[in-house]
């Protein structure tokens, strides 16, 4: 029983190991769904440890800020999920994330946990036709800078941005 | 002191995770930083606003509906696909309509009045007393609304609204748009285009199609700013609230009716 208690941990630390490597190093495996906004992108809007251990919590929290208070501008939101994680088809449209081998599925396929969040809730991104979903487009753009009004920061490099805050901080 | 189990020492392991997750995170930091500053403010809705409407039965049209096309439409509710096999006669009685025309007739006189009718989010809702859950809700702007997330679809609430507003829903629903979630099994109600109102609009969808038929019978805002056009017209002309024995204050106001 020790033996084996000795060999789990040491194939953690290994993990743990191996997952700096993957972090340092170059991007591995990931689950994202490929020609999905979020393909494109660094990371989610936490580290994705974080956000593969947490996520439901952290929807069920911001999901009662948003229906209750009024608040949309929560950092952790299912429609800015499937805005990010949705992929296109050859056609153009989009692919629902629930769909089988789409990025929600997949996973809770995998670790056969039910996903129930759209039953209700859109499987794909507002399309055009969708004026709702235009405006939190619009009003996220606006949003996401931050400080950075004027700037998209995904078309900057990392120590562009650096000096860019640099300069409204001291400022 | 040791103990005599097999269980595996959990602080020590939760420690090492932690530390070697913080380490990974910490590589991976520079990039989140961008993402970590458009966390939410948490102030939320305010009670220093109060939405509400005005409806000018004298300019509502009969036989316009605009206003409950454009309702549909703005809310996906335009989306719902009618069940297989169900008769006209059902699909009329359940489908949901936040919006629906009324036409009134004075039997002495002959009169017609024709007016939209919706959720009045009353100040005092009945529909809020009566949830068992904690569902139905009355944000602090004043828009009565429902949370699906601990609706359990008792129609409570669509037995004590007076008005008739509400809508349950009976069958699965294919597709939503992104600002209106909808599913099986909830109760819903006009909420005063409240997606918009997030987003920073003055306006709801209804109002925008009266506007745009040219009859401006609809009139939204807030009526406890005393500048907004609400309050003034409230203040200026004679309105009424429908079943105002029941002393729930509505939001919406009706006038020349």
């Amino acid at each position: 029983m020790g033996s084996l208690t000795g060999f789990r941990r040491f194939a953690r630390m290994g993990l743990g190991g191996a997952l700096l490597l993957l972090a340092t190093g170059v991007v591995g495996d990931s689950a994202v769904t490929e020609g999905s906004k979020a393909a494109g992108l660094e990371t989610c809007v936490a580290p994705t440890a974080e956000i593969r251990r947490n996520h439901m919590d952290y929807l069920k929290h911001d999901r009662d800020a948003t229906v209750r208070k009024g608040i949309r501008d929560t950092r952790f939101s299912l429609a800015e999920c499937v805005q990010c994680h949705a992929e296109k088809d050859s056609a153009g449209a989009y692919k629902p994330v629930n769909a089988e081998g789409q990025f929600c599925e997949s996973c809770h396929s995998y670790v056969a946990v039910n996903l129930t969040c759209f039953q209700c809730h859109s499987k794909t991104p507002g399309s055009a036709g969708d004026k709702a979903a235009m405006r939190d487009d619009k009003r996220n753009g606006r949003q996401a800078l931050g400080l950075l009004q004027s700037i998209d920061p995904l078309t900057l490099r990392r120590d562009e941005l650096a000096r860019l805050h640099a300069t409204i901080e001291g400022n | 002191m040791s103990h005599n189990n097999d269980q595996p020492d959990l602080r020590r392991r939760d420690f090492i995770g932690k530390t070697v997750l913080a380490a990974g995170a910490a590589s991976i930091a520079p990039g989140v930083m961008l993402t970590v500053a458009n966390a939410g403010s948490d102030a939320g809705v305010s009670s220093k606003v109060r939405w509400g409407m005005l409806i000018d039965a004298n300019k509502c049209a009969d036989g316009c509906s605009a206003c409950v096309a454009a309702c549909n439409q703005e809310n996906g509710i335009d989306l719902i696909e009618r069940p297989a096999g169900q008769s006209d006669a059902m699909w009329d009685a359940q489908r949901p309509q936040w919006i629906h025309k009324v036409k009134l007739k004075d039997n002495l006189t002959g009169e017609i009045t024709n007016l939209p009718m919706m959720c009045q989010h009353c100040e005092h809702p009945p529909c809020v007393d009566v949830c068992p859950t904690g569902a139905s809700f009355k944000r602090a702007d004043g828009l009565v609304m429902v949370d699906r997330h601990t609706c359990i679809g008792c129609r409570y609430c669509m037995m004590a609204c007076p008005y008739k507003a509400r809508s349950f829903i009976h069958q699965d629903v294919a597709a939503q748009r992104t600002g209106t979630p909808r599913g099986k099994g909830c109760v819903e109600s006009c909420n005063l285009c409240v997606q918009r109102l997030d987003a920073g609009d003055q306006t709801t969808a209804c109002q925008d199609a009266c506007n745009r038929e040219g009859y401006q019978a609809i009139l939204f805002g807030d009526l406890k700013n005393p500048d907004s056009e609400i309050a003034r017209a409230l203040k200026a002309h004679n309105s009424r609230q429908i079943r105002a024995d029941l002393e729930l204050n509505t939001g919406v106001r009706y006038s020349n009716i």
